[in-house]
């Protein structure tokens, strides 16, 4: 049974690798090395964006759901996140507002880096000096907001009160109307495309 | 001329591969996808062997010191080292490789490469706060429909949009 291979094998590390190399392929196949591109998504020129990044979370979620129910995956080995509400949510705005100044992500600004952007190696020196900074300021400033807002190992399905199933065919079902959403504000708006 | 977006993948197909990459992760690791926990590990990497005694001191480094193995030789580390040639290779073969700093005609090289650092700097301290970043957290998390993960990708992106228009001249 799924995952194959015990915590503590090394062939993790290999798998990493070629995971790794599959995750930066298809990153760069989908344009997702310019940042030109991917801050589209903020000013409605293009959503790219939100279309593979949801069209991505749909198919894990789904492909997964149906391992564990076929007895393949066994859910209780794979990586599960605790929730913190407040420290994520105030991360998440630094974030937001680091992806408008900067224009990459961290997995994006790496795969720019390997085609050569040299703004997307601004932006990696940037995310370890940001790093550095938290990590030598962490007793003052965020080891206790950090904990803020503990409410378990929740999916979401558990928090609204539906089952696993029902959760991932509405998260499909949102996926699929905000796909159609974004190309009705391109086209409603008559947002031109950027050069670039 | 050309249509440049033809020369990209169409996005959904590219999303449903991506899907199966992270589906994969699970499969054989019990792992998500990362990218901010490399970086992560290279700082306290870093840290630990240039500054051994404030390491061990320090409540952020304390627990990668006593656990006595190298932060480096970690999933993320491989996976993000993965990302470099799984990109490289990908823009090799499509033309893409070029050195070059990408901006908006209306700011400066030297403006794009400040913002960027700032940028970079602001995702390096949010993902630590919010245990992990887009992928990492957003990407995985939404992956194992955990709640953290659709609130930090909601949290991500709204507080885009809402900072997007003060910073329009960075990128229209």
């Amino acid at each position: 049974m799924a995952p194959i291979f015990e915590q503590t094998s090394e062939w993790n590390l290999i798998i990493a690798l070629l995971i790794g190399i599959a995750f930066g392929w298809v990153l760069e196949r989908a344009g997702f090395s310019t940042s030109r591109k991917l801050a589209g998504v903020f000013y409605g020129y293009d959503f790219v964006v939100i279309k593979v990044f949801f069209t991505a979370a749909i198919t894990a979620s789904l492909g997964l759901l149906f391992l564990n129910y076929f007895g393949v995956l066994d859910f209780s080995k794979v990586w599960m996140p605790t929730t913190f509400l407040w420290s994520t949510i105030v991360g998440g705005i630094i974030m937001g507002l680091g992806f408008i100044l900067g224009g990459f992500c961290p997995g994006t600004s790496v795969c720019a880096v390997a085609t050569g952007k040299i703004d997307a190696l601004a932006f990696v020196v940037g995310i370890t000096l940001g790093i550095f900074f938290y990590s030598f300021t962490y007793e003052y400033l965020w080891e206790d907001f950090r904990e803020y807002g503990n409410i378990g190992n929740v999916k979401i399905g558990e928090l609204i009160g539906v089952t696993e199933g029902v959760a991932v065919l509405i998260f499909i079902l949102f996926g699929l109307f905000a796909f159609w959403l974004v190309d009705k504000i391109k086209k409603e708006y008559n947002i031109k495309d950027v050069e670039y | 001329m050309e249509d440049k977006s033809k020369k990209y993948m169409n996005p959904y197909i590219a999303g449903v591969l991506l899907g199966f990459v992270i589906m994969a992760a699970f499969f054989f690791s019990g792992e998500g996808i990362g990218g901010s926990g490399a970086f992560k590990d290279i700082v306290k990497t870093t840290v630990i062997d240039l500054a051994p005694k404030y390491a061990e001191n320090s409540n952020y480094f304390k627990s990668a010191v006593e656990a006595n193995e190298s932060p480096m030789k970690s999933w993320l580390i491989f996976e993000v080292l993965g990302v470099l040639i799984g990109a490289a290779i990908s823009a090799a073969f499509a033309g893409r490789l070029k050195l070059k700093i990408e901006h908006s005609p209306k700011i400066s090289s030297k403006t794009r490469i400040i913002f960027a650092i700032l940028g970079g700097a602001l995702f390096g301290i949010g993902s630590q706060l919010g245990r992990g970043c887009t992928s990492g957290a957003g990407l995985s998390g939404m992956a194992v429909m955990s709640v953290s993960g659709f609130l930090v990708v909601v949290a991500i992106f709204g507080s885009g949009y809402l900072f997007a228009w003060f910073f329009r001249k960075l990128w229209i």
